[in-house]
């Protein structure tokens, strides 16, 4: 039994057999397409129909939005997806592809949208018949998220948008998309709104979006343009110029510091196991028994033991953080182990598969299409990929500030 | 894996007692008076003293706080290896100097031995009897087959045991000692004939060390020739958590008063922590030190509900704890600038005191090499 199991409420722990037996008879099995690290990374369309059809059934099953009221599409259950999560996660089912609808667009939706909205939007989003992408990041708006220039013009009921974003992840397959904008030149941090805004269904009319290449020679993110799209007033979350405090929400949550939990699926690998897994510390020690390196393997070098030893410690720290940090008790400030999540998380799986790269040797030079390499060359593809999550959500040069000055008080860098 | 507590066992007495721990300390032991009584003369030459306020300990006694993890039956109080090493972070945040850590460890040992004569050193510590662990050799080898010390054919002890922390605040030593049916471990008066204690000088300020010479010392059997391996190993998780923890009291230290210090001291127009080659250096401090006591608690849990485990978890707090501890103090030092350097400045008494504890029973390359070997398995 888990640790978490232990804590189940009689409720959570029937819930907690309902998803184990829903899981044992409904597991997708091996999919039929090639499924890439990441939902970020996904660019076939037959690859994101067969996740669209798991994330369903699993919407279907009750094991996604569990925790969102019934009117809106959701459970209505309290402290239930925390259980689907890690009962999707134990099954090994594929991860979940309405990623960014999920993590960040639900939340945000739901503490800032009008009623009608939310039942509208929310039950499609979670079911993962749309998908959701974000409009935030801008050529001049980067790190220095309120320096947005695409602009909402007030037209009767209506707002008219024109602008540029960009680093768009799933806005080729995206239905809807939320967006941070300007609507008041004179003043940088109250003159920003926040709408949704259905682009799927505007290409052509007011919308276009471009395929962005990634270093790795992977699609995945995207350009989007607005010439004069006509939105309607109800779907501004919140009031005019309130933008900047709703991107607050949509950030917390995309940090992992927001109050809701965001459904997830496969993908997190636990420790031991056998399988490739770009974020296990298992994988890789198995990888460096497998490889040479100064005529033992790389398992018996002192010095990569060290650093492998070292990564299994910051992995364990992270679980622990995780435990230490709902305990009000053994926290002195309540956002500082919350506020680190993104920052921790993401360095940790970049320098993983640093190190796992460089076990791999000569052979690591090899591209993920050559037959020689090493476990599918996953692992320098991860390293590559890992600057994605490093950069995105606020780089964490900017999660140093963000922690260096609400936690720790010290004066603003800007 | 065994049931382990979502709050690492801190229930409402845990944290009650921590509380108050730190209350007193911050009370009694401010860094202003602990400067004053232990670094008033700055003199590399000066007298050897043992710096310390032994009414202050009569005090702690009083409260119980030595007896926090002797057992109900020997007159203690019986709490959970977490109470101790919440101790442990409130003496390492405060750099108090006393026979506390030293006292808690032995206390680790003892309850691993399994003895009427352990029993009753458990009852002397739970009265107020200080006493110290004596089980490194002058090599600075703690594995009991490495003791410098031989019970002779009288039963008495001869030889060596070195680097004995706080001795001289000390009554009492469990010393661990050789003879030809294997290592045990006996119970040492501090006042006994035949025993010398040499003091070392030592950089840290903040607490004592000393050498103990036995020549023909009468010694009380607490852990039977063959039996005190298996007692120092039941008890080391304990003793990793209790240096680990004082780094991470101490690492807060260091960084809640360099981040005053980057607050309020200006350069170029700008506060210090303006800067981000400041701010974000103290950032990771802050990272660490979260890494190293989440890692400590749960270490601690594990003493109390999973003692297979306890052992792999404590080496990893040791590790982490023991890389904060470089980091927290040389970045306190280096952002304090020139005046960090000096020795009015407090934060050498915490320097030093991280310097000295990173060490204590490995530091964190040696841990990890440790763990290396339970994990991966022995290198080819």
């Amino acid at each position: 039994m888990s640790e978490s199991e232990r804590k189940d409420s009689p409720e959570q722990a029937q819930f907690r057999s309902q998803c184990q037996a829903w899981l044992a008879d409904n597991h997708p099995g091996t999919p039929p397409v090639a499924i890439p690290q990441g939902a970020l990374e996904l660019s076939d369309p037959d690859a994101m129909q067969w996740l669209q059809q798991w994330q369903k059934a699993a919407y279907d099953a009750g094991m996604i939005g569990c925790d969102y009221p019934v009117e809106v599409g959701g459970g209505g259950k309290e402290g239930h997806q925390m259980i689907a999560n890690q009962e999707m996660q134990r099954a090994k089912t594929p991860y979940l592809p309405n990623i960014i609808g999920m993590g960040m667009a639900a939340p945000t939706i739901f503490f800032h949208a009008q009623d009608d909205v939310k039942a509208e939007l929310l039950p499609k989003l979670l079911s993962g018949e749309h998908i959701w992408c974000q409009g935030f990041s801008e050529p001049g708006a980067g790190s220095d998220l309120a320096n947005q220039q695409t602009f909402a013009e007030k037209d009767g009921d209506n707002w008219v948008i024109n602008g540029h974003k960009v680093w768009t992840s799933l806005a080729h397959f995206a239905d809807w998309m939320i967006l941070l904008c300007r609507t008041d030149k004179s003043d940088k941090y109250n003159g920003l709104s926040y709408f949704v805004v259905p682009i799927k269904s505007a290409i052509g009319k007011g919308v276009t979006v471009q395929p962005l290449i990634k270093m790795t020679g992977q699609t995945g993110f995207n350009e989007v343009l607005f010439e004069n799209l006509v939105i309607p007033d109800r779907y501004r979350l919140d009031a005019v110029g309130a933008g900047w405090k709703v991107a607050m929400t949509t950030l917390a949550h995309e940090r992992g510091a927001g109050p809701l939990v965001t459904p997830a699926s496969g993908g997190m690998a636990t420790e031991g196991e056998t399988g490739v897994s770009v974020s296990s510390v298992g994988s890789l020690i198995d990888l460096a028994r497998s490889h040479q390196r100064l005529g033992k393997t790389a398992a018996d070098d002192p010095a990569l033991r060290d650093e492998i030893i070292k990564l299994m410690i910051r992995r364990e720290a992270i679980q622990q953080n995780n435990r230490r940090s709902a305990v009000a008790a053994l926290t002195d400030h309540p956002m500082r182990i919350p506020l680190q999540s993104k920052l921790v998380s993401t360095e940790f799986n970049q320098d993983l598969a640093e190190v796992a790269y460089r076990v791999e040797g000569a052979a690591s030079t090899l591209n993920r299409n050559d037959p020689n390499a090493p476990a599918g060359g996953q692992w320098p593809l991860a390293y590559m990929n890992s600057f994605g999550v490093t950069i995105a959500a606020g780089a964490n040069e900017v999660q140093r500030n963000i922690l260096g000055e609400r936690v720790l008080g010290l004066p603003k860098s800007k | 894996m065994a049931e382990q507590p979502k709050n690492f066992g801190f229930g409402e007495d845990e944290v009650m007692l921590r509380d108050s721990a730190r209350k007193f300390l911050s009370d009694h032991c401010s860094s202003d008076k602990l400067h004053r009584m232990v670094a008033s003369d700055f003199n590399l030459d000066r007298p050897n003293e043992c710096l310390w306020d032994q009414a202050l300990w009569q005090q702690i006694v009083d409260l119980g706080w030595a007896a926090v993890c002797v057992p109900e039956a020997a007159g203690g109080i019986g709490m959970p290896a977490v109470a101790a090493i919440a101790l442990a972070e409130e003496v390492g945040r405060a750099a108090f100097p006393s026979p506390l850590i030293a006292t808690l460890s032995a206390t680790f040992v003892l309850n691993a031995c399994d003895s009427g004569a352990a029993t009753a050193a458990l009852t002397e510590i739970a009265g107020g009897k200080a006493t110290a662990l004596a089980l490194t050799n002058t090599e600075g080898n703690w594995d009991s087959a490495a003791t410098g010390v031989r019970v002779n054919a009288d039963g008495r002890l001869e030889g060596v045991a070195a680097f004995v922390q706080d001795a001289r605040k000390c009554a009492q030593f469990v010393v661990s000692a050789q003879s030809d049916a294997g290592v045990g471990l006996y119970l040492v008066s501090a006042t006994a004939d035949g025993l010398t204690l040499t003091p070392d000088s030592i950089i840290d300020l903040t607490r004592d060390q000393a050498r103990l010479t036995f020549e023909q010392v009468d010694a009380i059997e607490l852990a039977a020739p063959g039996t005190g391996h298996a007692a120092i190993d039941a008890a080391l998780p304990g003793l990793l958590c209790l240096v680990a923890a004082d780094m991470v009291g101490a690492g807060e230290w260091l960084l809640q008063t360099t981040v005053e210090y980057a607050k309020t001291r200006v350069q170029f127009d700008r506060p210090l922590g303006f800067f981000q080659a400041v701010k974000h250096p103290l950032v990771n401090v802050m990272l660490q030190i979260d890494n190293a006591k989440s890692l400590t608690y749960n270490a601690g849990c594990a003493i109390d509900h999973d003692p297979a485990e306890a052992l792999r978890l404590a080496r990893m707090a040791k590790s982490e704890a023991s890389d904060m501890a470089v980091f927290s103090s040389s970045r306190a030092v280096q952002f304090h600038g020139g005046i960090g350097f000096t020795w009015e400045c407090y934060v050498h008494l915490f320097f030093k005191r991280q310097m000295h504890n990173q060490v204590l029973y490995g530091d964190a390359k040696y841990q990890r090499a440790l763990l290396a070997d339970l994990v991966i398995g022995k290198a080819a």
